[in-house]
């Protein structure tokens, strides 16, 4: 990363400036963005490497302490059984990042995918949509318990409980959110491929993959980006209704969503249990959406250029 | 005016508004009930659910019930058949219940023998798919002696004739209104379904299935002056802990039933002083089950059957020290509170059963089972677990889904580790859990696992079918599609023994003995390891008066005498 | 446009009858049990009886067709009863799909529901739009400012924290901290029975309402809004824009008229999308309300395994999706003339 803003700074003396580099510096000026990015990059160092400084054990039930307010031996509190909320959190957030990153990369690919194809190619735009209406109309809760059913046993023995689950956790999550994005997608698709630079680059024989990856995709780009916000949010979320239901990880595996399922009972004896996993959420969320407002002015071009 | 006339007066307008009050029907208007879990139907011959049942119960009525301390007490019937009152015959073979005179239907009609006689046919209907089925088992024949009297014929002696028609689970229903409901027909009757007309206390003005009953005063109710309320809302819906904040902060509801969540929310909702909670002890026991055969996924179709012993589970010293391991007060006081109770028994309740032999569970000794594994010769290897000639003490710890279970869960772990037993955790969806369905690996019937958590009790007050579960013949394997309670695959020819001993046996001192012998053996086997005795908690708001929290019977049994204070 | 609504509608038959099939598979295959929530008192033999009697021992293929026998043949006749008075075959002894746990027929269950569900879960999102568009229109319009900041932060907030944390929330403050004779205090019970005949009724109706809605709509604004905001930014920098502006259009018509109506694509689609899951109910936040509509209809179902009530819920539910997704589609012809699906 380093490298490259260095030569593009080089580079910005001088005539010659690549994509990547204007975009870098657009994306540099944009305040909420780079506040998003540290944000976002601060909550990632911390989860990553929390659980090494602060050592205490997030599956560890001290008892004697439990459903303790915030101090110095537990600066976040502790749980119902005795286990250090902050140790819990920085576990968490493990688990509920990689889950909301994995799931939400999934879906928009997905959904990215079968909207533009959709949109694209008339042919096609029947069938996949109406594929489209099949999964919206799937009932959610039986077909995890299909899927879990068939499949948990399997992948636990081949990864382990907790690689199994995860990928089981992951899979089910993007699979069944995809839908939005590519209806979404779809529409724009439709209304752009109508416009004059479309036809005109069809008209000049460009290859329907090289105009969907050079004229479309960067013309989508920002619901592209919305769903992505709302995206990890909705797999965080989605990870804590599964656990709940008793699909997703152990019970001994704290995640965001978990945290504050379990706290919101003890909303009125210990607020601080609902405050530190809710504000998790909402800061990764908000960040990552800060971030995507970023990367979409920046690749525009039309604002680019102000 | 003189002084006796203001003082007879006063008196007699005292007198007269005091038997006005108590004899007023539908003084003090309304009352709010709050089932978390809303009534689906009104028949619990359709549904065996406890909402359903409880619900049902306030309108129709059985031959007698249980009181709040496991008494049995006459409702339709004028006292409780005994041997010794002739009600029993000598032989045990045939009970007869004499009907109360003059008791009418909510439709002015009078009840007779022939209700109760169409009753058991209605449930024994082969067609029916009556799930109170197991209530009539071993009734030869139903029969009307005369207007009110009714003769219950078995096909052998049977020690304890109390099934049919002894409590809510068992009502008499309109033999008028369901003439035409029988067989193949009762789940289409959809109108008796969801209004019975009953003997009980109220009346159904509207049915919304899962949603809310609202119930009237029967004005035809035998008990005069009974019910003090005109009218009764039955909601459902929402969680556990909701539903104890509509009785004990918001004080919109006056009842709600059945509010299993964690103690010091409960007693912190207390406190604010406009409800009560009650509880109360039935048979409900949460324990361990220990699968005593190998759940290993490469047995193909013989995993987790008595084929193949568990590699480890079978040895008694690793049972024997799961158990030792437990904190058994520090769980009932993390999950229950007031609503729990330390047990070292299967079957702690009723009191005449609960064994005395088996004290001192309550204490944890983790250094006592640290010393028994490494005397079987269970070496602690390098990774923190114990391991003999290349078995790994390695568990999977599977339960249903439930706040205070994966607690639990996650503090026997802890305590297993200490002792250097690796456990793996596992919660399956409750109805997925104890759905027995026959493609799904994660029933508790198939106990694919090494051990597993849950809670079971009995109805009423008589262990025998209960205890009866441990039998060699209920082990659940693919031969009887894993049918069977038998979870832990037990198998002991003198347990079986017992339970034959104990089919014959009338006397009740006798039946409390061999009750007492078959919980000790399971118990000092560590096949299954009892953890917390659970009581039912219930709400109430402090202005209704006469609630009587009953374990044995409907929560809402007296229902009838409910009042509001003044 | 006709002609493609035509053909579409004709297409959606074939595609409902698949959407039916493989939801059956599904169900039938999910390792729940109609008996996996009665209390274990129960003996297995008493169980299996009861699975035989619901039906549950014939084939699953004999099962789908009849209960596409009662659904596609015997409801709408019932219907057509019930409507008109008129009888067609057998009135009486028609089979009606019911519901295995309150042996009731579905579609009258369904009928009892909907008025909570669309005063609570309609009432939610229509609030949710009417609060989403302006905000995002404004949002786009004054980028960066402090509107559309503080706009960010608090759709960002209300899409990442759930609702069974808002509405538990709401009613610790609204049922519990305020004072029950407070003008301010609102039920947390949900009165399922309440009519609404006089003012006093209605402003009870609205009071009982009033938490569901403000939850819900909070969900549904901050998704909206976002896509409202994104779609307007890319339209606010096209040529078309700075065209209209040249030939001298008032700005609240550039804006208004023209850059909303082509900002509208995604929007409409979210909305349509949106619409079906109105009718599919709010399932946590019915359950923490006790609204007890077709959200909750659809839990109670899945938890015990009741095909026949979950299959016909879910089957509606697809007819919605299937019938809004075109009106999607036939609506982006109208914001976008340049759209043709011939």
């Amino acid at each position: 990363m380093s490298d490259t803003v260095e030569t593009t700074e080089i580079a910005d003396d001088r005539k010659y400036r690549s994509l990547w580099g204007d975009v870098w510096v657009q994306f540099r000026h944009h305040r909420g963005a780079m506040i998003g990015t540290v944000v976002f990059f601060t909550i990632l160092i911390a989860v990553a490497i929390g659980p090494w400084l602060w050592t205490i054990d997030p599956g560890y039930a001290n008892i004697r302490v439990r459903n303790q307010g915030m101090s110095l031996a537990h600066p976040f509190g502790t749980d119902q059984l005795g286990r250090d909320m902050l140790a819990q959190v920085l576990q968490g957030g493990r688990v509920s990042i990689a889950v909301g990153l994995t799931a939400m990369a999934i879906a928009l690919l997905l959904g990215t995918l079968i909207g533009v194809l959709a949109g694209y190619f008339r042919w096609l735009d029947g069938p996949l949509m109406r594929l489209t209406d099949l999964f919206l109309a799937l009932p959610l809760l039986p077909l995890l318990l299909v899927i879990i059913m068939l499949f948990r046993d399997t992948l636990r023995g081949m990864f382990g409980p907790e690689t199994g689950i995860f990928i089981l956790i992951v899979f089910i999550i993007g699979v069944t959110s995809w839908m939005q994005t590519a209806r979404i997608v779809r529409g724009d698709v439709l209304a752009l491929k109508e416009r004059e630079f479309i036809l005109a680059a069809n008209s000049i024989g460009t290859p329907s993959k090289r105009v969907i990856l050079r004229h479309i995709m960067p013309n989508i780009l920002s619901p592209i980006m919305v769903s992505a916000t709302l995206g990890i949010a909705t797999a965080i979320i989605t990870e804590s209704a599964l656990s709940f239901l008793g699909l997703g990880f152990p019970s001994d595996f704290p995640t965001w969503g978990r945290l504050l399922f379990d706290g919101t009972q003890y909303i009125s004896q210990a607020p601080s249990r609902v405050i530190w996993p809710g504000l998790a959420i909402s800061l990764t969320v908000l960040s990552v959406n800060f971030i995507g407002d970023g990367l979409r002015d920046a690749l525009d071009p039309r604002i680019r250029g102000r | 005016m003189k002084l006796t006339h203001i003082i007879a007066g006063t008196l007699g307008a005292a007198l007269l508004s005091t038997t006005a009050m108590a004899q007023e029907r539908g003084r003090d208007g309304n009352v709010n009930v709050i089932y978390w879990q809303a009534a689906s139907i009104l028949n619990p011959y359709l549904s065996g659910g406890t909402k359903d049942i409880d619900a049902s119960s306030m309108v129709i009525e059985p031959l007698a019930r249980y009181d709040e301390n496991g008494n049995m007490v006459a409702v339709l019937a004028t006292e409780i058949p005994t041997p010794d009152n002739g009600g029993v015959s000598e032989d045990l073979t045939s009970i007869t219940w004499k009907l109360k005179e003059g008791v009418t239907w909510a439709d002015g009609s009078a009840l007779t023998a022939e209700d109760v006689v169409f009753t058991a046919n209605y449930c024994m209907d082969p067609d029916g798919g009556c799930q109170q089925l197991s209530k009539f088992g071993g009734v030869e024949s139903v029969e009307a002696l005369d207007d009110l009297t009714v003769k219950i014929t078995f096909d052998g002696p049977k020690p304890f004739p109390y099934g049919p028609f002894v409590g809510s689970t068992t009502p008499v229903i309109q033999a008028a209104q369901f003439a035409n409901c029988t067989g193949e027909a009762a789940p289409t009757c959809t109108e008796q379904n969801f209004g019975p007309i009953g003997t009980g206390p109220f009346t159904v003005t509207e049915f919304r299935a899962n949603d809310t009953i609202s119930l009237a005063a029967n004005e035809n109710y035998r008990e005069a002056g009974k019910p003090a309320f005109a009218t009764l809302t039955f909601k459902g819906g929402g969680d556990a802990a909701s539903a104890a904040r509509s009785v004990l902060e918001t004080g919109e509801f006056d009842y709600a039933w059945n509010l299993q969540i964690a103690p010091e929310i409960l007693a912190d909702m207390e406190a604010k002083g406009i409800g009560t909670v009650l509880s109360g002890f039935g048979p409900l026991v949460e324990r361990i089950m220990i699968n005593l055969t190998d759940p290993s996924a490469d047995l193909g179709e013989t995993r987790s059957t008595v084929a193949n012993p568990h590699p480890f589970m079978s040895d008694m010293a690793v049972r024997q020290a799961l158990s030792m391991a437990i904190d058994r007060p520090l769980l009932v006081e993390v999950g229950y509170g007031k609503a729990g109770k330390v047990t070292c028994n299967v079957l702690p309740s009723p009191a005449i059963y609960d064994s005395p032999n088996n004290a001192g569970c309550e204490v944890q000794d983790i250094a006592g089972a640290n010393a028994l594994l490494d005397e079987a010769g269970w070496e602690l290897g390098s990774d923190g677990v114990r391991a003999k000639d290349g078995v790994r003490l390695s568990i999977l710890y599977q339960t249903s889904t439930n706040a205070v279970r994966q607690d639990f869960q996650a503090l026997i772990k802890q305590w297993w580790t200490e002792i250097g037993i690796e456990t793996e955790l596992k919660n399956i969806d409750a109805a997925v859990f104890f759905g027995g369905d026959q493609s799904s690996p994660d029933t508790f019937q198939k106990l694919f696992a090494d051990l597993e958590m849950y809670a079971n009790t009995f109805d009423g007050t008589d262990p025998e079918a209960y205890m009866g579960n441990w039998a060699c013949s209920e082990i659940p394997s693919p031969d009887n599609a894993w049918l069977g309670g038998n979870m832990p695959r037990f198998c002991d020819p003198a347990y079986d023994a017992l339970i034959v001993e104990m089919g014959g046996t009338a006397d009740i001192n006798e039946r409390a003995r061999l009750a007492i012998e078959m919980n000790d053996m399971l118990m000092q086997s560590y096949t299954i390891i009892p953890l917390v005795h659970r009581g039912n908690v219930s709400a109430r708001a402090n202005t209704l008066e006469g609630v009587k929290l009953n374990v044995w019977d409907s929560q809402l049994w007296n229902v009838a005498d409910w009042s509001r204070a003044n | 446009m006709l002609n493609y609504t035509l053909r579409r509608l004709m297409f959606t038959i074939p595609t409902l009858l698949l959407i039916s099939f493989i939801i059956f598979i599904i169900l039938d295959m999910a390792p729940n049990d109609p008996t996996g929530n009665l209390p274990l008192t129960i003996p297995p033999e008493v169980r299996e009886k009861i699975r035989a009697s619901l039906g549950l021992d014939s084939p699953m293929y004999i099962r789908y067709l009849l209960w596409c026998q009662q659904f596609f043949i015997n409801e709408p006749l019932n219907l057509f009863n019930q409507w008109f008075g008129w009888c067609v075959g057998d009135c009486e002894g028609r089979l009606r799909v019911t519901s295995w746990a309150t042996r009731s027929p579905v579609v009258d269950l369904i009928a009892e529901r909907m008025p909570q569900t669309l005063w609570v879960v309609g009432m939610s999102y229509v609030v949710g739009i009417l609060i989403a568009v302006p905000i995002g229109v404004i949002s786009a319009y004054k980028q960066y400012s402090w509107f559309d900041q503080i706009g960010t932060l608090i759709s960002m907030i209300g899409f990442s924290v759930p609702t069974f944390f808002t509405g538990v929330l709401l009613i610790v403050i609204f049922s519990v901290w305020m004072p029950n004779d407070s003008v301010f205090w609102l039920p947390s019970i949900y009165d399922t029975t309440l009519k609404v005949v006089d003012w006093s009724s209605f402003v009870q109706q609205m009071r009982q309402m009033a938490m569901p809605v403000m939850v819900l709509a909070l969900f549904n604004a901050a998704q909206i809004s976002r896509y409202m905001r994104a779609s307007m930014l890319d339209n606010l920098s096209q040529d078309y824009v700075r065209t209209a502006r040249a030939k001298g259009l008032k700005e609240k018509s550039v804006l208004l008229v023209h850059v909303l109506r082509n900002s509208m694509i995604p929007v409409v689609t979210v909305i349509a999308l949106g619409i079906p899951q109105v009718f599919g109910g709010a399932i946590i936040t019915e359950q923490i309300f006790k609204v007890n509509g077709l959200g909750q209809l659809l839990i109670i179902g899945i938890q015990g395994a009741d095909i026949p009530l979950v299959q016909t819920l879910t089957f509606l539910f697809a007819v919605l999706i299937v019938l809004f997704n075109l009106v999607a589609d036939i609506l982006y012809g109208f914001l976008d003339p340049r759209i043709r699906y011939e």
